[in-house]
């Protein structure tokens, strides 16, 4: 359980990283907290000849409010977010899946950016990226762009960061108004990844009633999924019992399932449908 | 291309220059000869391996050495001050935490971060801290008991202080 042989290189800022990753080109890897790049490369599934560490760059670990979003920095550890109290008031589905990741010694280290860059597809993050509507802040050498959630995770471990890219930063839009948040997983009970998880964040109006709803599922499928179907039954409805079924029922729709020796494609199908239910209901308890 | 690291563990500064592919559990084992971090899964499954970086706890079966350049580490070895037992030791000792002891380094230090975070937990949040930690001996019964006994430990010696 060794990597094949590589050289290390601890990049002293982004534009350093950004050039080194030019220079070295699909040879070069960037190197995070390490909890999804080093075990992949011990089990020689990934063979980078460089690796470019960005954890010794200034100020890419923060999270920080500006405006009506919250920045988060590529290299905030899954723990930096559970643990922290404003997150939890402001943002309470970013701390729920940060605290369902994997166990404390993988939270302390793992993160947030190098996860979602990853992009497994039983990785708990993604399902909230898209339910949070974020933004992803990539620094190339020809400046920074945005890519949004929903175009971000494209295949399995395929994202729509482009070669010399790196992710510098990701931005949580914060809902205003009256807003209900969850995540629920079933958890694989021997790796902790999801089977399937579901991250649902609403927004309620007035009266009760499902003003928006935005809903990420992981676990189920290739890669990570925006729930349409469902988010479209709860719209203008008011989210009782009946009516979260009824929506969790479209969570799988038109959508192809993973099937492997842990789930059966129907049996994911059916979990995406039971998690959906419960994580509706969840975030409608949660609203205040 | 070796890479030159520096690290503090247990107190004492050691420099090394490495392969940038050595493993932080295979630095402290083969090259520091602090033997007590055990090496399980090597998947970050078991925990076996864990130990303290910078005051984190984390699987070193999943930290390059180079990673840990200028890190302080504390493992197993770095626990007992002058001979003198740390409470989450003592409580493996005196609530019989272990069998084969292959899991019980990662199962103190992981131990030790919970009750540096959170020194009066419930059984369930003592169970969810060291879920990352496997034992195939004692059914983890003991080891709760072990940690609840640490806690009740340090929370007298920090009301005696």
């Amino acid at each position: 359980m060794i990597p094949t042989p590589f050289d290390y290189i601890a990049a002293k800022s982004l534009d350093e990283a950004v050039a080194l990753l030019g220079k070295h080109g699909e040879a070069a890897k960037i190197l995070a907290g390490g909890h999804s790049l080093v075990p992949a490369m011990k089990l020689r599934l990934a063979q980078p000849q460089v690796l470019i560490d960005i954890s010794r760059i200034k100020d890419l670990a923060y999270i920080r409010e500006e405006g009506n979003s919250l920045r988060v920095g590529a290299m905030t550890t899954h723990y930096a977010l559970e643990s922290s109290k404003r997150v939890r008031v402001v943002s309470p589905l970013l701390a729920e899946c940060a605290a369902a990741i994997g166990d404390v010694q993988v939270r302390n280290r793992g993160t947030i950016g190098g996860s979602v860059v990853h992009a497994d597809p039983a990785a708990d993050w993604p399902a909230a990226m898209i339910a949070l509507r974020v933004e992803m802040v990539c620094a190339g050498a020809k400046g920074e762009r945005v890519i949004k959630a929903d175009d971000f995770f494209v295949d399995l471990l395929t994202t729509a960061i482009a070669p010399g890219e790196v992710l510098r930063e990701i931005r949580i839009p914060l809902s205003q108004g009256r807003t209900g948040q969850s995540y629920k997983k079933v958890r694989h009970p021997a790796s902790g990844f999801a089977v399937v998880g579901v991250a649902v964040n609403l927004g309620l109006d007035a009266a009760g009633k499902c003003a928006n709803a935005s809903i990420g599922v992981t676990g189920a499928a290739a890669k990570a999924f925006r729930a349409g179907g469902a988010e479209a039954a709860l719209t203008g409805k008011p989210p009782d019992a009946a009516v979260a079924a009824a929506a969790a029922a479209k969570a799988a729709d038109r959508q192809d399932m993973n099937s492997d020796l842990y789930a059966s494609a129907e049996y994911r199908r059916h979990l995406v449908e039971v998690t959906a239910r419960r994580a509706v209901l969840a975030a409608v308890g949660a609203a205040k | 291309m070796k890479v030159p690291i520096q690290v503090t563990v247990n107190g004492k500064t050691h420099a090394h220059e490495v392969e940038p592919r050595v493993l932080l559990v295979h630095y402290l084992r083969d090259v520091l000869n602090l033997t007590g971090t055990h090496i399980g899964c090597e998947t970050s499954l078991c925990g076996a391996c864990t130990v303290m970086l910078d005051g984190q706890a984390v699987k070193s079966c999943t930290v390059l050495a180079a990673q840990a350049n200028g890190a302080h580490i504390t493992t197993i070895e770095g626990f007992a001050v002058n001979g003198r037992l740390h409470p989450v030791q003592e409580g493996f000792w005196e609530r019989h935490g272990l069998q084969c002891g292959y899991c019980t380094p990662g199962m103190i230090v992981a131990s030790a971060q919970l009750l540096e975070r959170n020194p009066d937990p419930t059984e369930a949040e003592i169970r969810m801290a060291i879920e990352g930690n496997l034992c195939r001996c004692t059914g983890y019964q003991h080891i709760v008991e072990a940690v609840q006994y640490a806690a009740r430990r340090m929370k007298g010696a920090a009301a005696a202080d």
